[in-house]
């Protein structure tokens, strides 16, 4: 087929499930929610106390922010929110604050705050204090809509992490992944994006056939993957807000790994339309294809570092899969893991001064972190076929698919060693998670 | 365009072959699918119902590959773990499919690439496309116009056997040749 009658006919195709997608998205987003477990790490944690948010008369917000707050907080593993049944008081307003109860009650910090009607939708105002010095360490008042409560929410918490820890916090980005439910012929194949905190699923992409390597656009609108819906390989762009999307990969072979450039502009992927998986460039405006590598051995996998001069990728140019690392432009390649007979899927820390990847141990399958100036690489997970890791865009945590109790899964390992996560749906497998950039 | 081909060597191992390929019965036919569904995170307002047309119905006897006592019966090779080297004891199974496709021109083949769940995801993908490529070539080699074959990997997206085990990975490491 022609390529303007293909393009045509996909775009066809995508007009008709657009409109027919109102009856097959209400049916129940509320199930396909990913229900998250911490799970465990958090000797060290914080004690912080998050009081119930007082309300005005009569209103009922829709979101209770100081449980949201709460439990974002404990996600991250550097923090142990006091349960409400522990407080003895539970004061809205500074004027109602003892803070010596607190004190006794063994807490570092107390966050109180309120809700009250703005229009149609709230004010919400809170206060973080610093228990022993007796200090307001931050005070804010956030204008929300209804729909917005727990974004809200999440953003309160990112200030309080902020505060605390002195690192940005990522209890307001999102989670890309992939689920799929039944087998064979029978099997739906679905690439979904959350809130960090598994809330308000949203389908991007459903098909009976593979979608694959979801990958955020730097500036959190955009996602690109991998999709089979024409029973082979293509990649697509797809516009988060609008769900437009756009055909930019279809060539014989293999299309796959797409990975966005720092700046957004330019697409790198795998391609094997000359005989062989390797890695190539497509600037999106110009549509001008670059080929970097040219190996008989498999070459794929490629990501950017976060200034834009170099990628790395996987290659198996030496007789096993190892990472090896390229100007952005192509040119020679250097081998930068040194350790073990399988590395793959390395990508960089939003620092760029080390890499997250799967390495085999012993023939199982782990997430391992290079640390890219002293070259020794740590072990983040302990599964057998651990993969897909993705770092959060803070760097505190690193995400990746493992299965558990035969089912396919997601977790979440803090790179320091505090808390952990897991992240399932209550039926069909989870994969190929992919942590969001900050979102403004 | 070669007319005769070199005589097929062996045909023991395809009633064996035969019988393992049985265990794919399903795998290998295709029924309509629903079709994808591209999908804009705001909900819609209720929409016209549009009907989807459906694939026409598929021939019951489609060629000589879906008859068990025909030698194209066996359309599956398999391969050892992180390789895409066809082993010698497939060579009969794919010269039967050349020699086939050489005196058969109007017909075309897919050849799909498979692999185990063992390694990375893209990783997979890459090495069941050198898989059906090597696969590709091998017949090319053997007489068949390159138009007449095409490949598609789908990694380790489409396992013959879900399961966890070597006995699952190694039904799972294959190339299946689809008219």
């Amino acid at each position: 087929m022609p390529r303007h009658q293909r393009r045509t006919s996909i775009l066809l195709t995508f007009a008709v499930v657009l409109f027919g997608f109102g009856l097959g998205f209400g049916a129940g987003p509320a199930q396909a929610r990913l229900n998250i477990e911490v799970t465990g790490g958090v000797e060290a944690a914080q004690p912080i106390a998050v009081v119930p948010f007082g309300v005005s008369d009569g209103l009922i917000p829709p979101v209770d922010i100081a449980a949201v707050i709460s439990a974002d907080l404990a996600r991250t593993g550097r923090f142990r929110p006091m349960p409400t049944r522990d407080m003895l008081d539970m004061p809205a307003r500074h004027e109602d604050v003892d803070l010596r109860d607190w004190s006794l009650l063994g807490m570092n910090n107390l966050v109180i705050g309120r809700v009250e009607a703005d229009g149609n939708g709230y004010r919400v105002s809170f206060i973080l204090y610093d228990v022993f010095r007796g200090d307001q360490l931050a005070s804010s008042t956030i204008v929300s809509t209804k729909a917005g409560m727990r974004n809200t929410a999440h953003r309160i918490s990112d200030i309080i992490y902020q505060k605390l820890t002195g690192q940005r916090g990522v209890a307001a980005t999102r989670i890309a992944y992939v689920t799929a439910t039944g087998q064979g012929e029978g099997q739906t194949v679905t690439l979904r994006v959350a809130d960090a905190d598994g809330y308000n699923p949203q389908t991007i992409v459903s098909s009976g056939e593979p979608i694959m390597s979801p990958a955020w656009s730097p500036d959190g609108r955009r996602i690109a993957y991998v999709s089979f819906e024409n029973k082979r390989a293509a990649i697509y762009v797809q516009e988060l807000a609008s769900g437009r999307r756009e055909l930019v990969a279809s060539h014989p072979g293999i299309n796959g790994s797409p990975a966005f450039s720092p700046d957004g502009r330019k697409l790198a992927m795998t391609l094997s339309k000359d005989g062989n998986p390797d890695i190539y460039v497509l600037d999106l405006t110009s549509r001008e294809l670059v080929r970097l590598t040219d190996h008989f051995a498999i070459d794929t996998e490629p990501s950017w570092s976060p200034d834009g001069q170099q990628i790395i990728f996987t290659s198996d140019r030496g007789g096993s899969p190892q990472i090896y690392r390229m100007g952005s432009g192509g040119g020679p390649a250097q081998r930068i893991s040194s350790e073990g007979d399988y590395n793959a899927r390395a990508s960089y820390a939003p620092d760029g001064r080390s890499i997250v990847l799967v390495t085999r141990v012993n023939g199982m399958f782990r997430i391992g972190v290079i640390d890219l100036d002293r070259g020794f690489m740590r072990l983040l997970s302990n599964g057998s076929l651990d993969e897909s890791p993705s770092f959060a865009p803070n760097a505190s945590m690193v995400i990746y698919a493992t299965i558990h109790g035969g089912r396919g899964v997601l977790a979440a390992a803090s790179i320091d060693g505090g808390g952990n996560q897991r992240l399932s749906q209550d039926s069909g497998e989870v994969r190929e998670p992919a942590w969001s950039p900050y979102i403004e | 365009m070669t007319t005769s081909r070199k005589g097929l060597r062996a045909s023991t191992p395809i009633l064996l072959a035969g019988v393992l390929a049985g265990v794919f019965a399903a795998g290998c036919t295709s029924a309509p699918k629903q079709p994808p569904e591209p999908v804009a995170p705001q909900p819609q307002p209720a929409a016209p119902t549009t009907t989807v047309p459906l694939e026409p119905p598929r021939p019951v006897y489609a060629g000589p590959w879906e008859d068990p006592s025909n030698p194209l019966y066996q359309r599956t090779i398999y391969f050892d773990y992180d390789t895409a080297e066809i082993k010698p004891e497939y060579l009969p199974v794919l010269r039967t499919h050349a020699r086939y496709l050489g005196t058969n021109t109007g017909v075309k083949a897919t050849l799909e690439g498979n692999t185990d769940e063992r390694g990375t995801r893209e990783y997979n993908l890459a090495l069941g496309d050198q898989r059906a490529e090597s696969v590709r070539r091998l017949m090319i080699a053997d007489g068949v116009p390159p138009n007449q074959l095409s490949t598609l990997s789908y990694g380790e997206e489409r396992p013959a056997n879900p399961g966890h085990s070597e006995q699952a990975w190694r039904l799972n490491r294959r190339v299946v040749i689809q008219y």
